[in-house]
């Protein structure tokens, strides 16, 4: 299988009304590996997100991968920072990304039991999504989005609202989908969760690129006062 | 007072007799407004999940349109469908004025606005919810349509029945392009109408009774979807 990796913004900016979200931007993410995002609240972490994916068009500059971009469609996925529940049960949420890409309906419904057993919600296969607890529906949503195997998975923020419990369970299943060779792309504000997790590290600040590299540098060596203190836990202006 | 009495315990006496004028004029009723129901959904529904997820240069004015002409009065509606089946008129050699089709082609025109308004307010909101989720799964329009038809199928229902209501319960229009023939065209409303003129309370009261069951049980059914809709169940 051909890989839509590397995964190159160039000068890409997301305006909204004018305003600049974020950007320029420009990074080039290889092959492997984890990628978190980390920044401050209202720095550009979610539109950076959601212009990588493509949800969003560069106002300015491009992002570009290494296949067309229509070719990565269904190779990437995007998991949100509050979950998006279908009005279907648990199972019909897991095969909807399936049946969607032609999967027929037998095979989409085994795969769908798998993939909720492998998060722990074969209980509730029969239940309504959207009646689910908030940790029982992110790990819906991580589910739903790694069915289709994708190379690259944008995460939200997924573990904002869960207890430590079910932040372990979803790390977990994220180490698991990255040592399969998923790429991932991260943002937190969990420090604990970035230096468990992380590869590598870009800092967003105001919307700009801080910081871009190996994780253990960034932490071992924060390349600015404003990455010390963002690490620290300190207000960064 | 006597006289209203009389009526009342000869209406009930026809409904449990199951009366065959009673039968036949609430069965054309039902077989009219549920032709009407059908076609309408297959027309109001489609447009209301397109108008939630094409944009389009007039969609704004559109949905504007559909909001306004739920306002109809449907006496005009009714004039208007008489003047384009009536002979002279650009369907007339259809021959379809004082038939049921008629009526059924006026029901469809008065409810279809509503239908297509009240289905596309629940869509919207669905669709604000799912935007982000079907445009990450890359979607194609038919199947972002096809998702919201189906997920919001409760929602829709709901406006379906509360165009079943408007058109049972229509009287003018279906009087205009009817003609309230008897054994051809008559119906609850009608019927209602002429028996109340000529005096006859009884039949005219045992039609209001049969109106009246459906009305409350199309407004439980309702109300139970909507109640059902927000606990997220079935
Ligand atoms: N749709 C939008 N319209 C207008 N402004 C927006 C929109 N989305 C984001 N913004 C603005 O863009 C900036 C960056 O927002 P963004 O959501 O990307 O930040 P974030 O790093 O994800 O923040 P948080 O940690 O709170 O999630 C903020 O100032 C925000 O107000
Ligand atoms: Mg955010």
């Amino acid at each position: 299988m051909t890989s839509i990796l590397p995964l190159r913004a160039e000068g890409a900016e997301l305006r909204f009304r004018g305003k600049l979200l974020v950007g320029p931007v420009d990074v080039s993410l290889g092959a492997k590996g984890v990628t978190i995002v980390l920044g401050p609240n209202g720095s550009g972490k979610t539109s950076l997100l959601r212009m990588l994916h493509g949800l969003e068009c560069p106002s300015a500059g491009q992002v570009r991968w290494a296949v067309p971009m229509h070719e990565t469609f269904e190779k990437q996925a995007f998991v949100f920072q509050s979950p998006i529940m279908m009005r279907r049960t648990v199972r019909d949420n897991l095969a909807y990304p399936l049946r969607l890409s032609g999967v027929a309906r037998a095979e989409a419904r085994d795969r769908a039991d798998h993939w909720a057993a492998r998060v722990g919600l074969q209980d509730a296969l029969d239940r309504q999504a959207t009646v689910l607890s908030g940790g029982e529906q992110q790990k819906l949503a991580l589910a739903r989005a790694l069915i289709r195997d994708p190379q690259v998975l944008f995460l939200d923020e997924p573990c904002a609202s869960l207890d430590g419990r079910a932040t372990r369970e979803i790390e977990e299943t994220l180490v698991a989908a990255a040592a399969a060779g998923t790429r991932l792309v991260m943002s937190t504000h969990d420090m604990g969760q970035a230096r468990r997790l992380a590869d590598e590290v870009l800092f967003l600040l105001h919307g700009k690129v801080q910081a871009f590299g190996p994780a253990r540098a960034f932490f071992d060596h924060p390349p600015s006062a404003q990455a010390r203190a963002f690490i620290k836990g300190d207000i960064v202006e | 007072m006597g006289e209203l009495w009389e009526g009342m315990r000869q209406a009930v006496w026809l409904v449990v007799t199951l009366d065959p004028d009673l039968v036949e004029i609430s069965l054309r009723s039902l077989r009219v407004t549920l032709s009407a129901l059908l076609i309408a959904s297959m027309i109001a529904l489609p447009l209301a999940a397109v108008l939630t997820v094409q944009r389009f240069r007039f969609r704004r004015l559109t949905v504007a349109t559909l909001n306004a002409l739920m306002g109809l009065p449907p006496v005009v509606v009714g004039l208007i469908v008489y003047i384009i089946l009536s002979r002279g008129g650009p369907l007339g050699v259809l021959g379809l004025l004082f038939t049921p089709w008629a009526m059924v082609i006026a029901q469809v025109v008065i409810i279809v606005p509503l239908i297509a308004s009240v289905a596309h307010q629940s869509l919207r909101e669905l669709w604000s919810e799912y935007h982000d989720l079907l445009i990450s799964l890359s979607t194609t329009k038919r199947q972002r349509i096809a998702a919201l038809l189906w997920d919001g199928r409760r929602a829709l229902l709901t406006a379906a029945l509360a165009g079943f209501g408007r058109a049972i319960g229509e009287v003018g229009a279906i009087m205009i392009v009817g003609g309230n023939i008897e054994h051809v065209t008559r119906v609850l409303t009608t019927a209602i109408v002429l028996e109340t003129g000529k005096g006859d309370f009884a039949l005219a009261l045992a039609l209001g009774f049969i109106l009246i069951a459906m009305a409350i049980v199309i407004n439980f059914a309702i109300h139970n979807l909507s109640r059902t809709e927000t606990e997220g169940r079935w």
